[in-house]
């Protein structure tokens, strides 16, 4: 299939700003999906609220924009419900792991078989421009006049401690290296991670002195670089990039059939 | 069939209620007074090849059950006071999205933590107004666990038919209570099973197009329709919209499936109330009393008769209209503040012969403390 039937295009234009790297991301998304030759009835895409959330109106899948931070949970139901189903919910950076947090972590501890995407630019885009908690220190944002004072979750290092099985990193700039991460994850049995880092021109690079959309992708390049590369051994501060776990553990669904498998023979 | 007979807990005769109607899914997380609720079924899905999660926290039992709803599961939540506030926002969402779902709430005392293991009646207007915006609800009750059984059931027919959140107001003296239940035989009782679309592979779906009786056939997710669900306004295809016709539409929509049907929502029991001069309406655990002191004074030849209200939401005005028409005076038996007084008083011609017989202080209105206020009004002296 084209990468178009996977879109609904009645739907388009879709409502990202100029130079916002969400789009980028639902490319390396489609194309994942393409290679993998998967059928559009067997993926449900659940999203939350924000620029990310969006994402899930514009691809021919099922799909269920639900609400702020509650993208896991609704997954977590049709999963468990019909687990032959590929499940993907695409999150935004405080949507995922603000309002959203305590879900996250529990979703990885359950090592459930769902897909998380962790559109992470750093902002709130949609309401205008407010710190998130993947901001980190020293950032200006519209509730941050006078800089951030808050330290930033590393989603990487937070996935792994809470039990995902599956935990990956790119950028909207490497989008070939992000289809293949995200190829992987999806096909892994239990709780996948990809986070994939984007840029907001709009809110984010025009308070920061980051410059405009291609800046900004300069910076992912420039800022990260490939686990077990000489640049991040010569260079600690930069953001590494690959996949960090890739471990087989018991998955949820899998574990409760066997709970009605044994249920239902000592009921008999 | 003696093995159809049960002496059980209230929150059980649920349990009992939700598997006769067909329930397949339950998320939850451990709240008194309901726990008892997810204990059972924890144990009872999974021997009938349904499934139990428990979750981190009420948000996430609530939106896990309308996921598995969508893929065409009968789902149901239970939860307590606090766990019904958090699961608010989410029950807005199965209203906007019309998605069917059970949620019982087992009343305790509040507000905030209040009184965790005592009975209260507090939570009826949060019922009907909890989350936010305007929308429509049906909530139900009932005061033994024979009803209990029976209303689980019609919760589970209405929540299919009018594809909404249906709420079920127990309270922790009838949750906690244990008495007999008779489970009724297999097709004794109807089930409404999820209307599904008709419409093959490659015709169009429209998911938010009502039909001409105004119902919405739905499709499940993972099947050959696929569309867009979201608790913005939206289309008949499920997109968002702000477009004012689209969501004038489907605002009145969504109170008018369920005001339109009040009389096949309508649920309700009377006793003696044939000839009664003084009427008690009264709901759940407060109702129990109610009737105890009924007949007991029947007994003494006094003209006192019950309207049992099963069906609180949308509240049957005209109903009660009609049973306190020929009233001397109407009391109002319940425990709290006076939720369900408003009501009456504005359903009734005479207003001012309504009454507030309630208790609040965690302990179980008795028939004496209904007897006492009956006495004044009356005129008969305390």
């Amino acid at each position: 299939m084209a990468v178009k039937d996977y879109l609904r295009e009645r739907f388009f234009p879709h409502m990202w700003c100029p130079g916002c790297g969400h789009g980028t991301i639902l490319n390396s998304l489609i194309r994942a999906v393409e290679e993998l030759d998967l059928n559009k009835n067997e993926i449900v895409m659940t999203s939350g609220i924000g620029c990310s959330a969006r994402i899930s109106g514009y691809v021919d899948f099922h799909s269920l924009h639900t609400l702020h931070g509650r993208a896991l949970t609704f997954a977590t139901g049709v999963k468990l419900s019909r687990p032959h189903l590929k499940v993907l919910v695409p999150m935004g950076d405080g949507d995922a792991l603000a309002i959203g947090g305590n879900h996250f972590i529990h979703a990885a501890r359950r090592n459930i078989d769902i897909t998380a995407i962790v559109m992470n630019n750093r902002i709130y885009g949609m309401t205008g421009g407010q710190f998130s908690p993947l901001s980190g220190p020293g950032v200006k944002a519209t509730t941050a006049p006078f800089l951030t004072i808050d330290s930033s979750f590393d989603v990487v290092e937070l996935a792994k401690a809470a039990g995902a099985t599956f935990v990956a990193r790119s950028t909207a700039y490497h989008a070939k290296e992000a289809t293949g991460y995200l190829k992987k994850a999806i096909m892994h049995k239990g709780f996948s991670v990809v986070e994939i880092l984007s840029q907001c021109p709009t809110h984010y690079g025009r308070k920061n002195k980051e410059g405009d959309a291609v800046s900004m992708l300069e910076l992912h390049k420039t800022n990260t670089a490939p686990l077990g590369s000489k640049a991040l051994k010569e260079n600690p501060s930069l953001t590494p990039r690959g996949i960090f776990v890739d471990v087989e553990r018991p998955e949820y669904c899998s574990e409760y059939d066997k709970i009605i498998d044994y249920a239902m023979k000592e009921a008999r | 069939m003696s093995d159809n007979i049960r002496f059980i807990q209230g929150n059980e005769a649920c349990v009992e209620g939700a598997l006769y109607a067909g329930v397949e899914f339950f998320a939850g997380y451990p709240i008194t007074p309901s726990t008892e609720i997810a204990e059972r079924l924890s144990q009872r899905l999974p021997e009938n090849g349904g499934k139990f999660i428990q979750m981190e926290d009420e948000i996430a039992s609530m939106c896990a059950i309308i996921g598995a709803s969508l893929t065409g599961r009968k789902v149901m939540t239970a939860t307590s006071g606090p766990g019904f506030s958090l699961k608010q926002e989410a029950i807005g969402y199965a209203c906007m999205t019309e998605i069917p779902c059970v949620i019982v709430n087992v009343m305790r005392g509040g507000p905030s933590t209040g009184n965790p293991t005592h009975v209260s009646q507090g939570d009826i207007n949060q019922a009907r107004w909890g989350t936010h915006g305007d929308h429509n609800i049906i909530a139900l009750t009932a005061s033994n666990h024979q009803d209990i059984f029976s209303i689980t059931v019609d919760a589970f027919n209405f929540a299919e038919t009018y594809r909404t959140p249906v709420i079920l107001l127990l309270d922790e003296a009838v949750g906690h209570l244990r008495e007999k239940l008779i489970i009724p035989e297999a097709g004794e009782l109807p089930i409404v099973d999820r209307l599904r679309t008709s419409l093959g592979k490659g015709v169009d779906y429209h998911p938010y197009l009502p039909r001409e009786d105004g119902r919405l056939p739905m499709s499940d997710f993972g099947g050959e329709h696929r569309y867009n669900v979201t608790g913005l306004f939206h289309d008949m295809w499920g997109f968002p919209s702000n477009n004012p016709k689209v969501v004038n539409e489907l605002l009145r929509h969504l109170v008018d499936k369920i005001d339109n049907n009040i009389e096949s929502i309508t649920r309700y029991k009377e006793h003696f109330l044939d000839d009664a001069e003084y009427v008690f309406v009264s709901y759940g655990s407060a109702a129990r009393s109610a009737i105890h002191l009924a007949k007991t004074r029947r007994a003494r030849g006094e003209k006192i008769g019950v309207l049992e209200l099963q069906s609180i939401w949308p509240f049957p005005k005209e109903l009660v209209r009609e049973k306190c028409a020929d009233a001397k005076a109407v009391l109002v038996v319940e425990m709290n503040m006076g939720q369900v007084l408003a009501q009456v008083k504005a359903a009734v011609r005479k207003p001012g012969r309504v009454f507030l017989a309630n208790r609040i202080d965690g302990k179980l209105i008795t028939p004496s403390d209904i007897k006492k206020l009956l006495r004044v009004i009356q005129g008969r002296g305390v």
